[in-house]
């Protein structure tokens, strides 16, 4: 009987832990996650703001080999066009949401993208402000 | 007497036909002459983001150590991973490496090397720059190319490692040809 009662329990809590799981993420959640950050860490924060988020997107940073990093040079200056990767071309599928159902809707995918990219255009890592300004940009393009 | 004779001929017969198969056998078709087929899903979904994958048997064992200690900045761009996929990838790629496979092509590939070296990128490899010596440099500038990391532009079955003449079809110089987009997970 008690043995049967910890198997009954122990497949409920499965079952619920695969239903968390299989919950995917979507852009919208990802922009609350970087919403509830920034207001943790940013005292003077007042939301997001699309316009910032192009800027971010179309910045283009000179770099001390005297070549240019910029969003723009893997994505294209059109978020819902596939971009190149730089010296394989590499296709790589477009960003903004509107043309790919699969972007940021994997948080640890869009964190390590972020790590990874804003390293190598700014030189540091972005803030949630700014990964929420780029996102809502994204989410804007239609 | 005659019993013998005809025994001893059906066991040449049967010996040379044997001989004969285990030699074929080794080359069945291109597979036999390609590096072998590997699978490893995050090499496959992290390395193949950005370029093709490249087949670990291209390079030695001590190449990628150095590639994936690198990271950070892979050839101009933060590559970085967490440490738990980077060793995962890392240990696919030194078990399968071109000192760690008995192919013929990463043989060549490892005997060109010097010992004290490790180059990080295929095409600096002696052995494959002695195969490519033939192709003038603009040819690899031709838009459907691009650069040399791009080997599988040519080498069209590069995926399957086969790298045999056979299989290159090389672009012409036509700007009108968007890059082949490579094979590779979508992101």
């Amino acid at each position: 009987m008690r043995t049967r009662d910890t198997l009954m329990l122990s497949l409920a809590a499965c079952a619920l832990a695969l239903v968390a799981v299989a919950e995917a993420a979507t852009p919208r959640s990802l922009l609350a996650g970087y919403d509830s950050e920034a207001r943790k860490t940013e005292p003077a924060f007042t939301g997001f703001d699309p316009r910032r988020g192009e800027a971010l997107f179309r910045h283009e940073a000179k770099k001390s080999d005297g070549t240019t990093a910029s969003c723009t040079g893997c994505h294209t200056a059109d978020p819902k066009q596939a971009g190149r990767a730089r010296v394989t071309g590499k296709e790589i599928a477009p960003l903004a949401p509107i043309a790919n159902a699969e972007r940021f809707t994997d948080p640890a995918r869009a964190e390590r993208w972020f790590q990874r990219n804003c390293n190598d255009v700014l030189a540091r890592p972005c803030s949630a402000q700014e990964k929420g300004d780029f996102l809502t940009y994204l989410l804007s393009v239609q | 007497m005659e019993k013998k004779r005809g025994l001893s001929f059906a066991l040449l017969a049967a010996s040379v036909l044997a001989t004969g198969g285990l030699l074929a056998g080794g080359h069945q078709g291109d597979v036999g002459r390609g590096l072998p087929p590997v699978v490893h899903a995050q090499w496959q979904a992290e390395c193949a983001a950005c370029h093709e994958p490249y087949h670990p048997g291209l390079l030695p064992a001590r190449s990628w150590l150095a590639v994936m200690a690198g990271l950070p900045q892979h050839f101009g761009q933060d590559a970085s991973l967490d440490s738990a996929t980077r060793q995962s990838i890392e240990g696919f790629l030194v078990t399968h490496a071109a000192d760690r496979n008995a192919s013929r092509r990463s043989e060549r590939i490892t005997a060109s090397i010097p010992a004290g070296s490790a180059p990080l990128r295929i095409s600096e490899a002696p052995y494959i720059v002695a195969k490519h010596a033939k192709i003038r440099a603009d040819v690899f500038a031709r838009p459907a190319i691009g650069s040399r990391a791009n080997c599988a532009a040519c080498h069209t079955t590069a995926a399957r490692g086969y790298f045999d003449e056979s299989g290159v079809r090389i672009p012409k110089n036509e700007a009108s040809i968007a890059r082949p987009a490579n094979a590779g997970t979508a992101q």
